[in-house]
């Protein structure tokens, strides 16, 4: 479907790329995170590519995979798994970034496309993994008490959180104001 | 101190300051699913922070620990208006990793079943929308014509809203007998509510004046924040996943798909209005060419055998053991498999590693990118107006909280 947009990042980003694949059809490049905010604007504003829609945001802890992930470093944990659809060229592909657990950092999307802003906070709420450069990263689902993150794989699934105090009654910071007492 | 002084002072010496209002989550408007944190500038919205959360469930990491079946009932929460699209999307997306071929029959009826849901979401937001700017009348002719739609559900699956109808591989159960009649019979009456509901709303002064440049969005910001479905349509992009990319048979059936052309709430009014009317295009067209034949595949390592055959033979007693007690093993690898929900693209991302359990489910939800882009569509705009725009989104908040 999208061979041809595969080819263009492999050439281009060669230094980068640690595998691709396309499993059931769907394209995927698997590359360091070296790449990634100059791969960004590669993806969207190629004409051979333009990706102009971010569709998804997530992430995967392989900590327990029984079997041996394509394309992940040694040390490292988690995969950055972003979709991307262009909406002239009618093509789709799938980026995937490696993480390490000491260092689950990664440059953000949002100066890109804006809608990476919501599913980074997610990615960031679930899994703990740090979004550079994001102009509001905080806990979207859950509460900013939460301890942990419920989505990596040594969460239990039934993990006991701890009560929270009663919030005080200053109120919550307003956005687009400097005070709000 | 002068009384003239204070007559003199001019209207730019008045202090004005903010004023921060929680909108919701206990609001009628927002569905208990949803708080707006409002900073306003008299009647108009200074700044937003659109807060989601309140419904979550865990639901990703429960699948995690559930076999690939027993994640279906799970998707049905998902959107609660139309189920039967995200059991048709989660299903298409195991069928991806194992790579099976389900047969034709499987196909239209799964196609009948998300338009039948697609209708019902549709009738939902239109509903709800004229509700919440006061107009009740339409809200209940649509409620009684979504209820023939949940009637002809309930036939056929069992239940109205958690139908958990479709199988890995399959389908609970076939049409039941003489279903095109009662479709007939829905249709019919759902037609001439919907003229009944174009009659009172699409040219009435009020509602035109309260929908029409309020809530718009350009397209480029639409595309921009990841919008899809009839909320990127309404700004003129024709982006439709039956169409772009055809899945089951929607190569095979006929239809248009609508665009609005201000991305406003009256465009979005009117481009679920029409696609309501293009789903019935396509139900007849797959009611007509619905072939014969079976509806699962033949496969005891996929769907369960036959009851008759369990009781009887040590084969399939043994594979419906394995099937319950280990699960499908779906071979390592992952997949994205995605349908055009009620709100737009419905992807659903599996990881395998070769067990019986998802190693990770992600859902895709159209409402997740589309309420984020609620605070760019309400700004500056009158509070009042914030819930038209709100409901014209469609907003579910199972998909959004997850």
């Amino acid at each position: 479907m999208s061979q041809k947009a595969l080819q263009k990042i492999v050439e281009t980003y060669q230094d980068f790329i640690l595998g691709t694949h396309d499993q059931h059809g769907d394209e995927t490049v698997i590359v360091m995170r070296d790449a990634l905010p100059d791969l960004f604007h590669f993806l969207k504003y190629d004409p051979d590519l333009a990706f102009d829609m971010l569709l998804d945001v997530t992430a995967v802890d392989c900590v327990k995979m029984r079997n041996e992930p394509d394309g992940l470093p040694e040390g490292h944990r988690f995969f950055v798994v972003y979709h991307f659809r262009s909406l002239g060229l009618r093509q789709r592909i799938r980026i995937k970034v490696p993480l390490s657990e000491d260092d689950p950092v990664i440059p953000t999307a949002c100066g890109v496309w804006k809608g990476a802003n919501w599913p980074e906070r997610e990615a960031y709420d679930m899994f703990g993994i740090v979004f550079k450069g994001h102009p509001d990263l905080r806990r979207i689902l859950l509460y900013d008490e939460f301890q942990g993150y419920p989505l990596r794989k040594d969460y239990p699934l039934r993990g006991y959180q701890p009560r929270i105090p009663m919030p005080t009654l200053k109120g919550d910071p307003v956005p687009g104001l400097e005070d709000s007492k | 101190m002068s009384d003239s002084n204070q007559l003199t002072e001019k209207n730019s010496d008045l202090r004005t300051e903010f004023l921060h209002l929680q909108m919701g989550p206990s609001h009628p408007a927002m569905h208990g699913t949803v708080r707006i944190k409002l900073t306003l500038d008299g009647e108009t919205v200074h700044a937003a922070d659109v807060e989601i959360g309140y419904l979550h469930r865990g639901m990703e990491k429960s699948s995690e620990a559930h076999t690939w079946s027993q994640v279906i009932p799970y998707t049905d929460r998902l959107n609660y208006v139309s189920p039967l699209i995200n059991n048709v999307g989660y299903a298409m997306a195991v069928e991806k990793l194992l790579g099976v071929e389900i047969p034709e029959r499987n196909k239209y009826i799964r196609v009948l079943m998300s338009e039948i849901s697609r209708i019902a979401d549709h009738l939902t937001a239109i509903g709800a929308m004229a509700l919440e700017i006061a107009a009740f009348t339409p809200f209940l002719w649509s409620m009684q014509a979504r209820e023939e739609f949940y009637r002809l559900i309930e036939e056929v699956t069992g239940a109205r809203v958690t139908s958990a109808y479709t199988r890995i591989g399959g389908l609970r159960d076939d049409l039941p007998e003489g279903f095109a009649d009662l479709y007939q019979a829905a249709e019919d009456r759902l037609l001439r509510l919907m003229d009944d509901i174009d009659a009172l709303l699409t040219k009435n002064r009020i509602f035109y004046d309260r929908l029409v440049d309020v809530g718009s969005i350009s397209r480029e910001d639409a595309v921009d924040l990841g919008f899809t479905g009839p909320v990127l349509r309404s700004t003129g992009v024709d982006y439709d996943v039956r169409k772009d990319h055809p899945y089951l048979i929607y190569d095979r059936v006929d239809f248009d798909v609508p665009v609005g052309q201000h991305g406003d709430n009256y465009d979005r009014y009117l481009v679920r209005m029409e696609e309501i009317r293009q789903s019935v295009r396509i139900i007849r067209q797959v009611l007509r060419d619905m072939p014969d034949g079976p509806i699962n595949i033949d496969d005891w390592s996929i769907l369960l055998p036959p009851k008759d055959a369990v009781y009887n033979s040590i084969e399939a007693t043994i594979a419906h053991f394995m099937l319950i007690i280990h699960g499908i093993q779906v071979p390592a690898g992952e997949a994205y498999a995605f349908v055009e929900g009620g709100n737009g693209e419905l992807g659903f991302y599996l990881v395998s590693d070769g067990d019986g359990k998802p190693y990770r489910m992600h859902v895709r939800g159209p409402c997740f990118y589309l309420v984020q882009g609620l605070e760019t569509m309400i700004k500056g705009q009158m509070i009042a107006d914030i819930i038209p725009t709100f409901d014209s989104l469609n907003m579910i908040g199972g998909e959004i909280d997850r």
